[in-house]
């Protein structure tokens, strides 16, 4: 589903974010991505997500090689990924159902599917109830629960959270790990990247940790490796 | 692409002007400023070309004949003028004719002075052509290629005139000629320079308004291409945005300037009663016939034109 062969991303010359990595994850797959400021993580995210190109080596997601990618086919490609951040990024002035249908409109859904998804995508994140509400108006939680339904609205087969409980109590994150884990459980790969321990140590997935720019340990069923 | 789509991009690009009201509003005003000086220049121009046409049409070369001239030969030479490529109209002047024009020239306070020479006529071998030019009205040329055309093709006549048999002297009226031919191309270049550098001021505030919403609305574009917004979605507002930027700063100085055109030429005949009798304006419906589309194909343009390029330039999607 997702593979990367021996990628290397430098932004300047000789300042390498990633160093010649190579992993794979397969289709279904719940990973956690972990480490510390700088190891690498959210550059590859943005690799993933065709933001940026790699300097070396070969990115494969859904079968299509990022490398040869043309520009016009990078919007569709795009739709096949949904993506939550840590500052969840909802549109301020619109309320929650006028974001979550916000990401079917831009990607050119017909009207009447829009009406059908968008109350489903709220009953899913349980917060039909409050579909008139604007951002302000929403706990944190809440808020990341929106922009997981947005995210998931236009059935990606991946979703990328970059620091998905990074602005979260303990409650609100495993509420949030909770709806990760049921899309997963539909068949959505996950990747998380994160810094929780907690979340990490006691969800028993896969855990790959990076470290200055290389891939330190990749497991199967791993925990949180503190290098404190 | 969809309706719903079209629907959809076609809205925010009207939310963009709202929701960057001060900058639109300032972009509307400038590009109404703009359109509205360029619709005045126009007037003035296009009125200047009809009062210099009208005295183009009094503009004329006189061909005389040599004494010995005969009946046959006039003839040939005034038709030989009347073929000839920008002759509008040729005019036979007899002799009697012309003394008793030149009496009432000369001698209309003191007709007594003409009596001297009774029934004998002084200019009795004055009998002449009077050829007028044609004004190009239905011409294509551009202003300043008619401008100078009429004094070439005044000069190219009289040259063809004194190569033809009989014919004894051309005069020309040189003076009138090129001084309205002069005064036409000034007008010309000048109007031509204030409008280039209007355009130029208008795209430059066209293009700050658009980015100004590009800034403002930074997140909602990054969201957009993260959820896989295609390039035409993404970039469409901002160019329905100039769009209706410049239909708003056509129509309103048109609007404007049509009911002030009436108003204007009314106080300058009342205000200047002296003009009344040599200074006749075109109507507002003539001078709109030209200027409607092309102030409206400004404004639209101006505005496609720079949030095309600004969104191009500052909006990598």
């Amino acid at each position: 589903m997702i593979e990367l062969r021996k990628v290397t991303k430098e932004y300047s010359k000789g300042n390498a974010a990633l160093n010649g990595i190579s992993v794979k994850i397969e289709r279904g797959e719940f990973v956690f991505i972990v480490g510390d400021s700088g190891s690498g993580k959210s550059t590859l995210i943005k690799l993933i997500m065709k933001e940026l190109n790699p300097t070396e080596g070969t990115i494969i997601v859904n079968g299509q090689n990022l490398n040869r990618m043309k520009h016009r086919n990078i919007a569709k490609y795009r739709r096949g990924i949904g993506v939550v951040f840590q500052d969840f990024r909802l549109l301020k002035d619109r309320n929650i159902y006028e974001n979550i249908a916000f990401a079917l409109r831009v990607t050119e859904t017909p009207t009447r599917i829009i009406k059908k998804k968008v109350p489903a995508a709220l009953s899913l994140v349980g917060l039909a109830q409050k579909y008139k509400s604007f951002p302000k108006e929403l706990s944190g939680g809440e808020q990341q629960r929106v922009a997981i339904a947005r995210a998931l609205v236009n059935e990606p087969a991946i979703l990328l959270a970059d620091e998905p409980t990074g602005n979260l109590d303990p409650t609100n994150s495993w509420e949030i790990m909770s709806i990760l884990k049921e899309a997963n459980e539909r068949g959505t790969t996950v990747l998380v990247v994160t810094h929780n321990q907690e979340i990490v140590n006691e969800m028993n997935e896969r855990v790959i940790t990076m470290k200055q720019g290389v891939i330190v340990s990749d497991e199967q069923k791993g925990g949180y490796i503190n290098e404190d | 692409m969809r309706i719903s789509t079209i629907g959809y991009v076609g809205k925010q690009g009207v939310k963009n002007i709202w929701r960057n009201k001060m900058f639109s509003l300032a972009s509307v005003a400038t590009m109404s400023a703009c359109i509205f000086l360029f619709g005045l220049f126009f007037s003035i121009l296009v009125n200047f070309q009809y009062i210099i046409r009208t005295a183009e049409e009094g503009v004329a070369i006189t061909v005389f004949f040599e004494e010995d001239a005969t009946d046959e030969q006039k003839e040939e030479i005034g038709q030989q003028l009347a073929e000839h490529e920008g002759v509008a109209d040729v005019n036979y002047v007899s002799a009697d004719e012309a003394w008793e024009e030149f009496q009432k020239e000369y001698f209309g306070d003191n007709p007594e002075l003409a009596e001297g020479f009774k029934d004998d006529n002084p200019l009795a071998s004055s009998d002449n052509y009077e050829v007028y030019m044609e004004t190009m009205e239905n011409d294509d040329q551009s202003l300043v290629a008619r401008s100078r055309s009429l004094s070439e093709t005044q000069n190219e006549l009289v040259e063809f005139a004194q190569g033809l048999d009989g014919v004894r002297e051309v005069n020309k009226s040189d003076v009138v000629a090129n001084t309205l031919s002069s005064v036409n191309t000034l007008v010309a270049i000048v109007s031509i320079a204030i409008i280039v550098i209007l355009f130029g001021v208008s795209i430059f505030l066209i293009s700050n308004t658009v980015t100004m919403g590009i800034t403002v609305r930074k997140e909602e574009i990054a969201i957009m291409k993260y959820i896989g917004a295609k390039d035409f979605v993404v970039r469409s507002p901002f160019v329905i945005e100039g769009l209706i930027i410049g239909i708003f700063g056509a129509a309103i100085p048109l609007t404007l300037l049509y009911f002030l055109y009436d108003r204007a030429v009314q106080y300058i005949m009342t205000k200047f009663s002296i003009l009344q009798n040599i200074i006749d304006f075109l109507p507002v419906g003539t001078v709109y016939q030209i200027l409607l589309p092309v102030g409206l194909i400004m404004g639209i343009g101006i505005g496609f034109l720079g949030s095309f390029f600004t969104v191009r330039k500052h909006l990598k999607v």
